[in-house]
């Protein structure tokens, strides 16, 4: 089923392959949690971070270490070979002696495709710019299957819809599912036309608001964004469209009952830390899943018998 | 057989007795037709350009003649870019020997700079551009890498 050589976008990625990851993820969980394995002893991954990661970095890190494998690292561009002017092609192809797989972010995009031409191994794309990071939209969905449900899912997806590549991805995939999207964002940060458009054309189910208020009764799954200050020239602009993002326990009353609300985190001030401890919050787990996803693209990429 | 019907022999053009002529070439758009074909700056070829006179099948044309060069099916497909009404005429002895239409290749490979200032194949590594041809009629490039869209103004993006 997965025939895969590089994870670069999710567009790469039919429904069938989708199930696959998640099925491999869900099997390799106990792992995540800290069983031991040897599953990539003798493996080497390599993490070629041009731009500064948390999450991704670490979890990918924790992927491969807790599979027995081990981690090399670019560790900061000043006083590599980058900064010496060598060019990406040249460096993937160098480390790509090195390691059984790249992974990288870059801040440029098309940069992933770019070390795919040129690397000996498989590369795992962890986000170029504003363009694709399938493995965030991948452990989105790990969430929604295990927190919630993919098949009928009803879902808003709240916040900057125009510059966030993460649900750009995201509703992509789940028009490969069937699902409801409902996209909650000011005027000025709505999702692009051409995506709207290729979501509709693909059958999916795509309704726009500006009122938070009005979906929050009626979906499965809150996906929350971040919106970002730099977008709004005028502070008091900012913190006008803001606070209209934020939630709060007492602004999820109505919601069904097995609302989840996810976030691709960090996040600001969107959702309140009183969200925390309701059964509705589910952006830790979500984070946490980022390990069993990304072991399982990493066993069926660079795995024995892959 | 003659040359090129819309315009009168002897009127703007003379007749070439081996090259190739591409006619009908949206008016306006003949420069970049010749900085396509990798006809600039300083040249050896033998070159004529006839720009915006009418036309029967377009209101405005231009003619492009290049002496003692056949060109490729390669490049002639090029052309497709910004002129996708453009006939080509082979001339052998002053007879056209051979006319072609234009068709676009499913991708274009060094031609067209994308127009993404972000995208890595705008900055120095060792690639050319690619697009692919999303649709003909009008023309939409695909970036391979970036995947950004380029259909107006595609005369600006070429390398």
């Amino acid at each position: 089923m997965f025939k895969k050589r590089h994870v670069l976008t999710m567009r790469e990625f039919s429904r069938e392959e989708i199930d696959s990851v998640l099925d491999m993820a869900a099997s390799l969980e106990p792992y995540a949690r800290g069983r031991k394995s040897d599953m990539m002893a003798g493996k080497i991954l390599a993490l070629l971070f041009f731009e500064p990661s948390t999450r991704t970095r670490m979890s990918f890190e924790t992927a491969m270490k807790r599979l027995g494998g081990g981690v090399i690292n670019l560790g900061p561009a000043e006083g590599s070979s980058i900064s010496k002017g060598e060019s990406l092609a040249d460096t993937v192809r160098v480390i790509g002696g090195y390691a059984d797989a790249l992974v990288i972010r870059h801040p440029k995009e098309g940069s992933a495709r770019l070390a795919s031409q040129f690397s000996p191994v498989p590369v795992l794309n962890a986000g170029d710019g504003a363009g694709h990071h399938p493995t965030q939209t991948l452990l989105d969905l790990y969430t929604i299957k295990k927190e919630s449900h993919l098949e009928n899912l009803s879902i808003a997806l709240v916040g900057d819809l125009k510059y966030g590549r993460t649900v750009h991805s995201l509703a992509y995939a789940l028009s490969l599912f069937g699902a409801d999207i409902t996209l909650v964002s000011p005027a000025s940060l709505r999702m692009p036309d051409p995506i709207k458009a290729d979501l509709s054309s693909k059958g999916t189910r795509v309704r726009e608001t500006c009122d938070l208020g009005e979906v929050i009764n009626n979906v499965d799954v809150l996906y929350m964004t971040r919106i970002q200050r730099e977008r709004f020239p005028d502070p008091v602009e900012y913190n006008k469209v803001a606070s209209c993002y934020r939630i709060t326990p007492e602004f999820m009353t109505g919601a069904r009952e097995g609302l989840i609300v996810m976030h691709p985190l960090p996040r600001v001030d969107e959702i309140a830390p009183s969200v925390d401890g309701t059964p509705h919050a589910r952006y830790f787990q979500q984070s946490f899943y980022g390990v069993p996803v990304r072991m399982a693209l990493l066993k069926m990429l660079i795995g024995r018998g892959a | 057989m003659s040359e090129i019907k819309d315009v009168p022999k002897g009127l703007r053009v003379k007749p070439i007795n081996n090259g190739t002529v591409i006619d009908h070439i949206a008016g306006g758009q003949a420069l970049n037709v010749l900085k396509i074909l990798g006809i600039y700056g300083i040249t050896d070829a033998t070159v004529s350009v006839v720009m915006n006179v009418e036309s029967r099948k377009l209101c405005k044309k231009d003619i492009v003649k290049i002496e003692d060069r056949e060109l490729l099916e390669e490049e002639v497909n090029r052309i497709a870019l910004i002129a996708p009404a453009a006939s080509i005429n082979i001339i052998r002895d002053g007879k056209v020997i051979e006319k072609r239409t234009v068709d676009l290749p499913d991708e274009i490979v060094g031609v067209v700079r994308c127009q993404n200032p972000n995208c890595i194949s705008n900055t120095l590594e060792p690639i050319k551009s690619r697009m692919l041809v999303k649709t003909k009629n009008p023309v939409l490039l695909r970036c391979i890498y970036c995947e950004q869209p380029l259909t107006d103004r595609i005369a600006e993006y070429l390398i």
